[in-house]
């Protein structure tokens, strides 16, 4: 019967052996991020990543800043011109040359665009000579670090179109794009021509995956090489595998809980502490997030300068919490909730389920909440609206994730978040002290006792509430040598990796 | 013919109206900020912040009536512009034919391969009905239309990709790829054109005409091309069409299990990021695309029913 006929057929073509599993000569990158299109401001983080192109300035997994398409750089002695020696005989995936022109050409594109160059006093970036100055309004320290942002990187003046619309990424880096298939695939091969020399390994695909599960599924098949933001469920699995390495390393994004502090119940500092005390990190880390523990403060040890070694860590204490409240005149109402002359202690949590763990987080908190008397309700919502309520004042307490490494130093944060009051940090609260020591240490003034002192308030104070510190994890395959798990999620190390012997 | 034509058209029409107003308002109605959700679905979460949102309202000029934005979409879509999406910058047109493509290349095989699969399957089992390969038939195909395609999807992978290492477990952009989606699909809806091809068989191969047919002398085989495919025909083809309503659906969900990406993996990001033109281009060519669907389903079994006139007879 031709019917059963084809029906075999088709079965047996099903069963040929295929490529799956095995090294074809390509680089497999798995990771959720999205490519949105050629434009650094919005894919850059993928760009950099598969070494694409590349930024003036570099981090080394320490966090101190090394030569990138600069070889070195300098303030003027007021502190108002910096000065960037460029590196020589480097040319852009179209063969044009690299050049203090195309460098100030791509910084002015990106700065006239959202991110965190718009927010750097600066006056004029332009080209002298061979050298790239940038002019600033104010001094600004930490300028360089700005500069190794991935928004900050240097594409071809032929990547743009008139209006400074990227068309094309033409970058300097050791890989060049063979096929940018948005939103979920890109292709590269070596580029011959790189500064560096080419990379070990020619040819190299990056694939989006949004399901974790799926790309714990990639790894666990072979089909991909190096696998990022594993879910906690699959890191156990897969580190049981011996031809699979599974590493982990902190990063500098933190679990925080912010509070509004013009709500008559947390407007106290005793209150947000109450708060707080009520929360038990190391089980919600441990049970949660499957990490070894929580945060005592806000930044892990990864930001050595601003992990401070003299503050008191935040502990799990209901007991004095109730007892805190209690000296705030609040009191358990008939459903144990607390009242205050006649106004519950209930508030709004807003959260977004872009990261699973936030909602499951919430709710796990709302139970430690409830258990010193205070109610809250949890609203998982589009994550834009924790920036949104914070403007219009509704905000309450916000549960979210917030990245401390977009640049390595974590100064360019504090001072959008915190001095004094920003969209993803404090909700009025201002601490003159605090604003004062941030923007110091921002034009250069102040060390190690200042960033101390200046962790000390924000622990003291509690505008936000630290929870867990993240972990970043990747599987990576036994097929490969030399790939690193960055802390601060810059590079993949795609450069130095090498197929194993 | 021309009436047919012509109701079609009418339809096609009262269809983009009704897409357009209905995703309109819905788009309206989200809860929220537009402008810091575009901004979200550009720069990720970690770069939203009110400088950002204010340039983009100012860029895309959010202050504006919502009816003014209406308006200028149902002229835009007059003169055949879909506008750009506001979260990419590219034109709606070109990031629908990118993904809508990969969906249709996905459906497209699935819709194959389960023909491959389901008919033959079904037409052995309906010309011995009530069989060993019927009853077998019954049991499998109620299990693998009764399992949930992400599991489906996830089991496939697990024994095709992980433990006999012969497929690719998720990715795109190699002929291997499409299998594993495709086979989950196909799986689904093989197991339901199984039963159709089967009922349909069985009836014809019970009907007094095929009665004769045996009693002048055919062969099986010749009974089943002259007087059975044709007759079976008519219920597959109008199956068919019902499936590919069926495929749309699971279509998403299989896209996001095997980073496929498609116009579900589409349509959910663009409503994430209220990219309106996405979500409004993206609806009018699914709403047209079921349009035309019904207006080729309805030839094909005109064409198809000897009843009807068509071809053969």
């Amino acid at each position: 019967m031709r019917p059963a006929f084809l029906s075999a057929a088709a079965l047996a073509a099903l069963s040929l052996p295929l490529t799956a599993g095995t090294n074809d000569g390509v680089l497999d990158i798995v990771a959720p991020f999205e490519i949105k299109g050629a434009d650094p401001v919005t894919s850059g983080n993928i760009f950099i990543k598969m070494d694409l192109a590349e930024t003036l300035v570099n981090v080394d997994p320490d966090g101190r800043l090394t030569p990138g398409l600069a070889l070195s750089w300098q303030a003027s002695d007021d502190g108002l011109e910096w000065r960037f020696d460029l590196r020589p005989d480097v040319v852009f995936h179209d063969g044009s040359a690299f050049d203090a022109d195309a460098a100030a050409h791509a910084l002015n594109v990106a700065r006239a665009k959202p991110g965190l160059l718009e927010t750097a006093p600066i006056a004029a970036i332009s080209a002298d000579g061979g050298d790239l100055v940038v002019t600033l309004t104010e001094p600004f320290a930490p300028l360089p670090a700005f500069l190794s942002e991935y928004r900050s990187l240097i594409l071809a003046p032929a990547a743009y179109g008139p209006g400074g619309e990227v068309t094309e990424v033409i970058g300097t880096g050791p890989y060049r794009v063979t096929r940018l298939d948005a939103p979920l695939r890109l292709e590269a091969q070596g580029f011959a021509d790189h500064w560096d020399g080419p990379p070990f390994i020619d040819r190299a695909s990056y694939q989006s995956v949004g399901r974790a599960e799926t790309r714990a599924l990639l790894a666990e098949s072979g089909d991909a090489d190096y696998v990022f933001n594993l879910d906690p469920a699959s890191v156990a699995r897969l580190s049981g595998l011996d031809r699979l390495e599974v590493q982990s390393v902190s990063v500098p994004r933190s679990l925080l809980i912010k509070l509004n502090g013009d709500h008559p119940a947390l407007s106290d500092a005793r209150a947000r502490q109450a708060l707080s005390m009520a929360i038990d990190r190391e089980g919600l880390a441990q049970a949660i997030l499957r990490y070894p523990a929580g945060a005592d403060q806000i930044l892990p040890p990864s930001l050595a300068d601003w992990h401070s070694e003299t503050v008191a860590p935040l502990t799990h204490d209901p007991e004095a919490a109730r007892a805190l409240l209690a000296d705030l005149g609040w009191q358990p109402g008939p459903d144990g909730i607390l009242t205050r002359d006649g106004d519950r202690f209930s508030l709004v949590l807003t959260t977004y389920p872009d990261r699973p763990e936030l909602p499951l987080s919430a709710a796990v908190l709302q139970q430690m909440f409830a258990d010193i008397g205070v109610e809250v309700v949890i609203d998982s919502t589009n994550s834009s609206e924790v920036a949104v309520r914070h403007g219009d004042g509704s905000l309450d307490m916000a549960l979210f994730a917030r990245n401390f490494a977009l640049v390595p130093d974590p100064i360019g944060t504090f001072l959008t978040d915190y001095a004094p009051t920003g969209d993803w940090g404090a909700m009025n609260w201002d601490s003159p002290e605090f604003t004062a020591l941030i923007r110091d240490l921002a034009r250069g003034e102040g060390g190690q006792p200042e960033r101390d002192r200046a962790i000390e308030i924000l622990q003291t104070e509690l505008p936000v509430i630290p929870v867990a510190w993240y972990q970043q994890t990747a599987a990576i395959s036994g097929a490969i040598t030399g790939a690193v798990v960055d802390p601060f999620e810059r590079t993949l190390g795609l450069r130095s990796i090498r197929w194993a012997e | 013919m021309r009436r047919a034509i012509l109701h079609r058209l009418a339809q096609a029409v009262m269809v983009a109206l009704l897409v357009g107003v209905l995703t309109f308002l819905m788009m309206q109605s989200l809860p929220g900020d537009m402008a810091f959700r575009i901004a979200a679905g550009r720069y990720g979460y970690d770069n939203v912040n009110a400088q950002a949102a204010e340039a983009v309202r100012q860029e895309l000029g959010l202050d504006r009536p919502a009816i003014a934005a209406f308006g200028s979409w149902l002229w835009d879509l007059m003169r055949l512009d879909f506008g750009t999406s506001v979260i990419s910058g590219a034109p709606v047109m070109t990031e629908i034919r990118h993904q809508l493509g990969a969906s249709l290349q996905l459906a497209g095989a699935a819709l194959a391969l389960s023909l491959v699969i389901g008919p033959p399957i079904g037409i052995l089992a309906g010309l011995r009905a009530g069989g060993l390969l019927d009853r077998v038939l019954l049991v499998l195909s109620t299990a693998l239309r009764s399992v949930p395609q992400f599991l489906m999807g996830l089991v496939l992978i697990v024994l095709l990709s992980i433990q006999l290492g012969w497929l690719p477990a998720a990715g795109h952009g190699r002929a291997e790829h499409f299998i594993l989606p495709a086979l989950t699909l196909a799986l689904g809806l093989a197991a339901v054109s199984a039963r159709v091809a089967r009922d349909a068989m069985a009836r014809v191969a019970g009907s007094p005409h095929y009665a004769f047919g045996r009693w002048k002398g055919l062969s099986e085989a010749q009974m089943l091309r002259r007087h059975g495919l044709r007759n079976i025909g008519v219920a597959m083809v109008t199956y068919l069409g019902l499936q590919f309503a069926m495929l749309v659906e699971g279509v998403v969900v299989i896209e996001a299990i095997f980073g496929w990406p498609g116009i579900g993996h589409a349509l959910v990001h663009a409503i994430f990021g209220r990219d309106v033109p996405m979500v409004q281009g993206t609806a009018l060519l699914l709403g047209l695309g079921f349009v035309l669907l019904n207006a080729l389903v309805d030839l094909a079994a005109r064409w198809i029913d000897p009843r009807a006139g068509g071809v053969g007879t």
